[in-house]
């Protein structure tokens, strides 16, 4: 145990060591705060073999700092300023910046202050293992501790606090390496703080300080090149003066005070939300407010005012006469502002482009509909940006000079991937190398006097089209955590690795502690072709007296997973595992997951198990929860179990139990639906690849549900429903379940109109049972693939299911509204859901299996941690998506080359120039659009194109039967693959 | 706003300046106050509370009286500038009536009532300035005023606070420590290792309690050698001011009190 002292504050020096202050509560009550603290000498220097400092930290700055920098001859350690980490954090996380760093309290704290994102970056900084970081706690230290003067400002405070402790370390490294007689006193390293703040490095440099600007700093190192672009527009204001910037014309109105913006929406009178993007059009946003049942309209650039998919603004609303509806044309950025000048920034604002952009718009409102208008206002400021890194293209209109070897600075546009982001502008030197490559972007920031927000490149990712650069931007753009594990990691699996084996049973064994011996049981598992992490497994007998005992059993994962180990921590930023087409990025380390903890045939595994008795009508009698060591006795894909179960001459045990589970699920499923369960789609679809080394894709075809599937289904939903009870029951503050909202009834609207006047049909919502009938009699006999369609598009209008802390919301709202159950939890896939390994970790605890760790009693901690994983959830989905769009592009551009691909499709969405068509076979979503004037039906989803030939003319309306033309077009700009569709029946619209 | 200060940085250090081991600095002043029999303000840091002790005395109501032992009546007075939001409390507050009945508890088994049958100890609780730690400052000083009105104790009674960072434990909570922590107050005998109080107002987690309150227990030792010495010094100032107005003699001070 550690000794336990006192720590003694010498009452005299109180003015150093006590602080007072004023602080406004929320309610604007004014309190004295009096603070004290403890100032020591035993803060260590962190640097290697220092005489004066103990260190007990194994990472340590080497002794004699970096040597490699062109400047500072004698080694030298760097002490960046606040600035530079909430300006320069790409420079600093970039690999090839690599001098040891002495990261100072106060800087942290100040980083911490301004920006929590960056904050933990930082600290994610760090933590790397190629970086050499130390964190000095200069306020703690006796020597470097200082106090705010009489009339300073907090922000002068901590530079002389900075300047101080940079001095402290000088004098500290000549005091530890004491001259020794006889021997040349070697060369005393140097600390160099590095700032972007021209007064700060003035004084310290009357301090007799080396200090020294990024760019300065940077042009000294070696990688110099690379390293340059990283470097921020932000930090770059001192060196080169914006042009002209005071004659620039603004462009955008002036965001309010953040008070006013505070005080407005507190009143009312302004609305705060995120800013949505419409991906259609990019002169036309939204903001979803509580106060509205529609979310807010924004259109046009000017009422949009700066703000970026996903920042948090505050809008401000118009009378009620000035409302508009949605325009209903297909807008495209790059064809509008196709020739504006990244380089010319001076002349925005008269230019034809805006000239262009204001016809695009008059044209809208002069046909706006009066049926259809919606809130509209206008953003007045930003409560916070949430701004990351993009991936984008380079425009290659927008270079001056494409000769490769040109190294001279140039502006140029990046086009995000993303058909929600604006145009980012971009100072580099490198240009003509990244075209046609993919790059990350970053925006710094986006100037009143700008179109277009100004960014710095942050590095490329590889040539577009290439499956290794379309597979990391997809990871990037989706924010997917896919760096290999850690060592701290690994250190957590099993010492034994591969050779881990489920020890002889013994009583005395903790690992069979109060498990049940299930090895003998008949006990297979049922899953995709090519699963590796099998995650559960499934048995069923006849019990003597006539019911059904059926078990499910779960990888127990949470055996393996301890928590609050690296490991888990980890586990726990990740979320889920993340499906691509052609990778999978795991949650857990790959031992566990298709090893350890994955129920392979023939071996032996420990699991967790839930085991019912249930009576023929599939009712439950009785439920248990058990840990259990298994022996699966076979993997089956789902195809196999279901020919086994289908082939009358099978009579072993084995297909029995299939038979047997079948027929309870068959029954399990029917009550579901009774209770009012939804039976919904998604448009999913199945990649066949070449071969598994060359990833080229030769086929999509669309999934095939097999009774297997929806065996397995129904008893997962079973295990999940049963487990949710159970450690709710136990646990009700912090079980950790899973819920899905009803949908609010406007989200219905649209369908529905649409499926009264087009179809003559209606959709009942007020409740999921009469959503799932109503859904059951949206059947055109004649068009087999139009109920699925309803049922897609049904499913757009909902929420989605969330992870949550039971005690966090009420308990009313714990309904699962899809499966129409009253409880839910994610339970069965540990291996790939971080959700369902915190719900192992209960329900061993509400068994008495194993104490719950403390921060599973912490309603905080469970409802981060969920936070985390709901977000990732989501990002994982978007991003299989995507990956599936990635290869069904390839696919399409391989048959495109020998033949012109035309397929069967739907009409979903109707706009003044185009169609939004579905396309069920690639189970992709297009837009054909024309050029040449139509005819727009607004209120019967209608357009009527003059037919070319002049006879008849040709209506088209939602749910018709199209067909199209898939071509994969190359936009000659950006080296983008998109694919373009037209329509090839009833008329063909090549050239309308 | 509390959520911008780490309470246990990765550096091990608490927003103070502390790490987890460390208690706040303790000042302890046993001169004579007013009218008091015995009196003493001990300082934790920026928590400061002074305490009187008037008795054993005949009590002003005979009906609360017992004939076989003392009563104790403690009384706490909270004063208005001791938070950083001026308040003014009443002597009927929950809270405090709260408080002064764990103190009351606290030392019942600890002062030798029995040799004052029908009497009352007054214990006058003055809490000055606030800063985390509240009872166990109110619980030290009780302490100390007691020992310096010459009231017989069993023993000292040392009490101290510890909390729970995620997995780490603390000693000596300040406010900030104390808002955002589950807490707990131990008051141990140090000659006996006895406990005389453990208070929690927080949940803490079962297998957290173990560790924080042997720790606590360890840390009642701690106070215990600093609230010795401080009694000693002042016997030794005593003694010697004695020695100034009696004759010349050479009584070692030292022997006056010896070291249990």
């Amino acid at each position: 145990m550690a000794e336990i002292t006192i720590r003694k504050r010498p009452r005299t020096e109180a003015v150093v060591t006590q602080r007072k202050f004023f602080k406004k509560t929320a309610r604007g009550k004014v309190i004295k705060v009096l603070r004290e603290r403890y100032l020591r000498d035993d803060v260590a220097c962190g640097i290697h073999s220092c005489g004066l400092c103990a260190h007990d930290a194994d990472v340590l700055l080497p002794s004699s700092g970096s040597l490699e920098h062109a400047s500072v001859k004698n080694g030298h350690f760097v002490l960046p300023d606040t600035n530079i980490f909430l300006s320069q954090m790409d420079l600093m996380e970039s690999p090839l910046f690599s001098p040891p760093i002495i990261l100072l309290q106060t800087v942290l704290e100040e980083v911490r202050h301004r920006s929590l994102p960056l904050y933990n970056r930082l600290k994610a900084l760090v933590k790397a293992d190629d970086k050499k970081i130390w964190i000095f706690y200069n306020e703690y230290r006796s020597e470097t501790a200082v106090i705010r003067e009489e009339g300073e400002s907090p922000n002068d405070r901590n530079d002389r606090g900075i300047r101080k402790a940079t001095a402290w370390y000088n004098n500290h490294m000549s005091l530890s390496r004491p001259p020794v007689r006889g021997q040349a006193q070697p060369p005393l390293p140097s600390v160099v703080l590095l700032t972007d703040d021209v007064a700060n490095r003035q004084k310290g440099e009357t301090d007799g300080l080396t200090c020294m600007s990024v760019r300065r700093y940077v042009e000294g190192m070696k990688e110099s090149g690379q390293l340059l672009d990283l470097l921020s527009a932000a930090g770059s204001e001192s060196i080169e003066p914006t042009r002209a910037a005071s004659i620039r014309q603004a462009l955008y109105p002036d965001y309010l005070p953040t008070a006013t913006l505070q005080a407005g929406v507190k009143s009312g009178q302004l609305h705060q939300g995120h800013f949505n993007a419409n991906q259609y059009n990019y002169l036309e946003g939204n903001v979803s407010v509580p106060a509205f049942e529609k979310p807010v309209l924004l259109i046009g650039r000017e009422h949009m005012n700066r703000a970026v998919q996903g920042d948090i603004v505050a809008v401000e609303v118009f009378d009620e006469k000035d409302w508009k509806a949605p325009a209903d044309e297909v807008v495209d950025q790059e064809a509008t502002l196709k020739n504006d000048d990244a380089e010319d920034s001076e002349e925005e604002g008269g230019d034809d482009e805006a000239l262009a952009e204001r016809k695009v718009l008059q044209t809208e409102l002069t046909k706006q509909l009066t049926s259809s208008k919606q809130p509209t206002g206008r953003v007045v400021g930003i409560i916070k940006r949430n701004w990351r890194s993009y991936v984008c293209h380079i425009d290659s209109t927008s270079l001056t000079s494409t000769n490769p070897t040109s190294l001279s600075q140039q502006t140029v546009f990046a086009t995000p991937v993303s058909r929600l982001l604006p145009r980012i502008r971009l100072r580099t030197r490198q240009a003509p190398a990244l075209i046609g490559q993919k790059i990350l972007v970053t925006i710094d920031r986006w100037e009143r006097t700008s179109r277009y927000p100004e960014g710095h490149f942050v590095r490329a990712l590889g040539k577009v089209q290439s499956k290794e650069a379309e597979q990391e931007s997809l990871l990037l753009e989706f924010d997917v955590p896919y760096r290999p594990f850690g060592k701290a990691i690994l250190d957590c699996l099993p010492p034994e690795g591969d050779s881990w084996v489920v020890p002889p049973k013994a009583s005395a064994d903790p690992n069979w502690r109060d498990r049940e011996d299930l090895r003998d049981m008949i006990i297979c598992s049922i899953d995709p072709p090519g699963c590796q992490d099998i995650d559960d497994a499934l048995h069923a007998r006849r019990l003597p007296n006539g019911n059904i005992e059926a078990g499910v059993h779960i990888a127990d994962v949470s055996h393996f997973v301890l928590p609050d180990t690296p490991m888990d921590n980890e586990a726990a930023a990740r979320g889920t595992t993340v499906y691509l087409v052609d990778k999978r990025i795991d949650m857990l380390p790959a031992l566990l997951g298709t090893n350890l903890c994955s129920l392979r045939p023939h071996v032996e595994r420990l699991a967790f198990s839930v085991i019912w008795e249930l009576s023929p009508a599939a009712e439950i009698v009785n439920v248990r929860f058990t840990k259990s060591v298994i022996a699966s006795k076979s993997a089956f894909t789902y195809e196999e179990a279901q020919l086994r179960k289908d082939d009358p001459k099978q009579t072993d045990e084995l297909t029995e139990s299939i038979r047997l589970l079948n027929d309870l699920a068959r029954k399990l499923r029917q009550g579901r639906m009774d209770a009012g369960a939804l039976n919904l789609a998604s448009p999913e679809v199945k990649i066949h690849l070449d071969s598994s080394e060359s990833s080229d894709p030769i086929d999509v075809e669309q999934k095939e549900q097999r009774e297997t599937n929806s065996l397995v289904e129904e008893f997962m939903l079973l295990a999940n429903i049963s487990v949710a009870g159970k450690i709710q029951e136990t646990f009700p503050q912090t079980a950790v379940l899973r819920r899905h909202l009803p949908p609010p009834r406007t989200n219905f609207e649209k369908l529905q109109d649409i499926l009264k006047k087009r179809r003559g049909m209606s959709l009942d919502v007020s409740s999921s049972g009469a959503l799932a009938a109503s859904l059951d009699e949206c059947v055109d006999p004649t068009e087999p693939a139009f109920n699925t369609l309803v049922r897609i598009m049904a499913t757009r209008c909902m929420l989605s299911a969330e992870y949550f802390c039971s005690g966090s919301v009420g308990r009313d709202t714990f309904g699962h509204y899809g499966l129409a159950s009253p409880i839910y939890t994610h339970f069965t896939s540990p291996i790939r859901r971080y959700a369902d390994v915190l719900a192992h970790r209960q329900l061993s605890a509400a068994i008495g299996y194993t104490p719950l760790h403390a921060s599973l009693h912490s309603k905080s901690h469970v409802e981060r941690v969920l936070e985390v994983v709901n977000k990732r959830h989501r990002m994982a989905q978007m991003a299989s998506r995507a990956s599936v769009e990635f290869y069904v592009g390839l696919a399409l551009k391989a048959r495109s080359e020998k033949e012109t691909v035309i397929e069967d499709a739907f009409v979903i969405r109707t706009f003044r120039n185009g169609l939004g068509v579905f396309v069920s076979r690639l189970g992709l979503e297009g837009l054909v659009t024309f050029k040449r004037e139509i005819q727009f039906d607004a209120d019967n989803y209608t357009i009527t194109i003059p037919s070319p030939s002049g006879d008849q003319d040709v209506a088209i309306s939602v749910f018709d039967k199209i067909k199209v033309r898939v071509d994969v077009e190359q936009d000659k700009n950006t080296q983008r693959g998109r694919v373009v569709m037209s329509l090839s029946h009833p008329v063909d619209s090549r050239g309308m | 706003m509390s959520s911008r200060i780490e309470i246990l940085n990765d550096g091990g250090f608490r927003s103070d300046g502390r790490k987890q081991y460390e208690l706040r600095d303790i000042t302890i002043d046993l001169s004579q106050q007013g009218t008091a029999d015995g009196s003493a303000i001990i300082t934790h840091g920026l928590t400061q509370v002074m305490v009187s002790v008037f008795g054993p005395r005949e009590a002003k109501m005979r009906s609360q009286t017992l004939h076989d032992r003392a009563v104790l009546n403690v009384e706490i007075n909270v004063a208005p500038f001791s938070t950083g939001d001026r308040r003014k409390r009443s002597r009927a507050d929950r809270r405090i009536l709260e408080l002064a009945a764990s103190i009351e508890s606290t030392f019942e088994p600890v002062v030798q009532t029995s040799l004052y049958p029908r009497s009352q100890i007054d214990i006058y609780v003055q809490v000055l300035q606030q800063d985390g730690g509240l009872l166990q400052a109110c619980i030290n000083a009780t302490t100390l005023a007691l020992v310096t009105a010459g009231v017989p104790l069993l023993d000292f009674v040392c009490a101290v606070s510890g909390g729970v960072y995620s997995t780490q434990p603390l000693l000596d909570l300040t406010t900030l420590e104390e808002n955002d922590l589950p807490n707990l107050t131990v008051a141990v005998m140090p000659r006996t290792q006895k406990v005389t109080l453990v208070t929690m107002e927080t949940r803490l987690h079962v297998d957290r309690f173990r560790d924080i309150f042997e720790l606590a227990c360890q840390a009642g030792q701690t106070i215990h050698k600093e609230m010795k010495r401080a009694v000693k010094d002042r016997t030794v100032a005593l003694v010697g001011a004695m020695d100034t107005g009696a004759k010349h003699s050479s009584v070692d001070p030292d022997a006056m009190m010896e070291d249990r």
